[in-house]
C-alpha cells in the first residue's frame, strides 16, 4: 500500500479512486481531524498555534504570507510521507482550505522535485475525459506497490526480535 | 488507571447511484445496529464514531452499488458547532462548493468505473481459452439486437 499524494487536497474523486485502488490518500482532512479533535487546542481561528507558521518555514522563507506557511504547516508533513502522487490540473474550484494559489503552487513545485511517481491529468469536462481520467488514474495506482517491499518488513521483523531478546 | 479512548473518525458517503437513496443506506446502517452517528444530507451521509465501526460499516454501504458510491473522510465531526450552518447563521457549509462540484461529475466517472470493471471482466475471461457458450452468444446477440 502506497502513500499518494492528491492534488486538489481534498477531492472526493481521487480520495476515493485512491481508496478504491487499494492505496492510502493522503489528504488534508485527516490533517485538519488532528486540528480539530485534539481537546489542547482550542476552536478556530485559534486552532493554528504560533508553532505552526513555524512549521511553515521549512518550505517558506519570512517574507512569504503567513497563510502560505500556516498552510505548508499542514500540507508540508504530508509531502514528506509521499511515495506517490496524482496531480490533477484545472480543477474547476478551490476553495477552503486548498484556496491559496501560491500554496499550490508551492506545493506542485515540491511534489514534481521530491521524484516520486507522478500522474499529472486534467481535469474531466465531459464523460469520454472521465473515462481516460479513470483508466489513467486505474493504470497508474495499478502500476504502484501493493505491499511494502520485503526488505522492509525483513528489518521490521529483525528489530522486533531483537527487541524480545532484550526481554 | 488510564483509559484508552478509541479513534474517532468522520467519513462522507456521497451517494451518485440509480438503485439507492441516501434513505436506503441510512436504514441499512441503522440495522446493522453498529455505534455510529449518522445523518442524511442532500447528497448522501456522515457516518461518524469508532474507526473500526465506521469502516466496517462504509464497506457495507459500498458494497450496495459500489461503483457509484463513493467516500472520502472529514475533518469536522458532524454537527460540529465551528462548520455547523444552525449555529453559523445559514448559507452553505465551508467545503461545500468544492463538493457540489465534484458530485456533478460522479455520474461520468461512476461510468467509467463500470466500464473499467467489465473491461477487466472481459480480460480475466480472455486468458483461458474456450469455446463460446450459447448463453454468451445469446446474451451477444440480444445486445445487438437491441441497438
Amino acid at each position: 500500500m502506497a502513500k499518494v499524494f492528491i492534488y486538489p487536497l481534498n477531492s472526493l474523486i481521487l480520495a476515493d479512486l485512491v481508496e478504491r485502488f487499494g492505496h492510502k490518500p493522503l489528504t488534508m482532512m485527516s490533517q485538519i481531524r488532528e486540528k480539530v479533535t485534539s481537546i489542547s487546542l482550542d476552536s478556530p481561528p485559534i486552532n493554528i498555534t504560533p508553532e505552526d507558521p513555524k512549521l511553515g518555514l521549512k518550505y517558506a522563507a519570512i517574507e512569504v504570507p503567513a497563510g502560505v506557511r500556516g498552510r505548508m504547516a499542514l500540507i508540508g508533513p504530508l509531502i514528506e510521507q509521499t511515495e506517490a502522487a496524482i496531480l490533477v490540473e484545472n480543477p474547476p474550484t478551490n476553495f477552503g482550505c486548498v484556496g491559496c494559489n501560491r500554496t499550490n503552487e508551492l506545493t506542485k513545485y515540491l511534489i514534481r522535485s521530491k521524484g516520486v511517481p507522478l500522474l499529472e491529468v486534467k481535469y474531466p469536462e465531459s464523460d469520454e475525459e472521465a473515462r481516460d481520467f479513470v483508466n489513467k488514474i486505474a493504470e497508474f495506482l495499478e502500476s504502484l506497490p501493493k505491499e511494502k517491499p520485503e526488505e522492509e518488513e525483513k528489518t521490521k521483523e529483525g528489530e522486533s526480535a531483537e527487541k524480545g531478546d532484550e526481554k | 488507571m488510564t483509559e484508552t479512548k478509541k479513534e474517532e473518525i468522520t467519513k462522507y458517503i456521497v451517494i451518485s447511484s440509480d438503485e439507492v437513496l441516501p434513505s436506503d443506506a441510512a436504514m441499512k446502517i441503522y440495522e446493522s445496529e453498529f455505534p455510529v452517528t449518522v445523518k442524511e444530507t442532500c447528497f448522501g451521509l456522515i457516518v461518524s464514531g469508532a474507526k473500526d465501526d465506521v469502516e466496517t460499516v462504509v464497506d457495507r454501504i459500498r458494497q450496495l452499488d459500489k461503483n457509484h458510491i463513493f467516500v472520502k473522510d472529514r475533518g469536522f465531526p458532524p454537527g460540529d458547532e465551528r462548520r455547523c450552518r444552525a449555529s453559523r447563521g445559514g448559507g452553505p457549509r465551508p467545503g461545500f462548493h468544492f463538493l457540489r462540484e465534484e458530485v456533478k461529475m460522479l455520474p461520468a466517472i461512476g461510468a467509467a468505473l463500470d466500464e473499467l470493471e467489465a473491461k477487466e471482466h472481459v480480460k480475466e475471461k480472455c486468458k483461458t481459452k474456450c469455446r463460446l457458450k450459447t448463453s454468451d452468444l445469446e446474451k451477444v446477440i440480444e445486445e445487438e439486437l437491441a441497438r
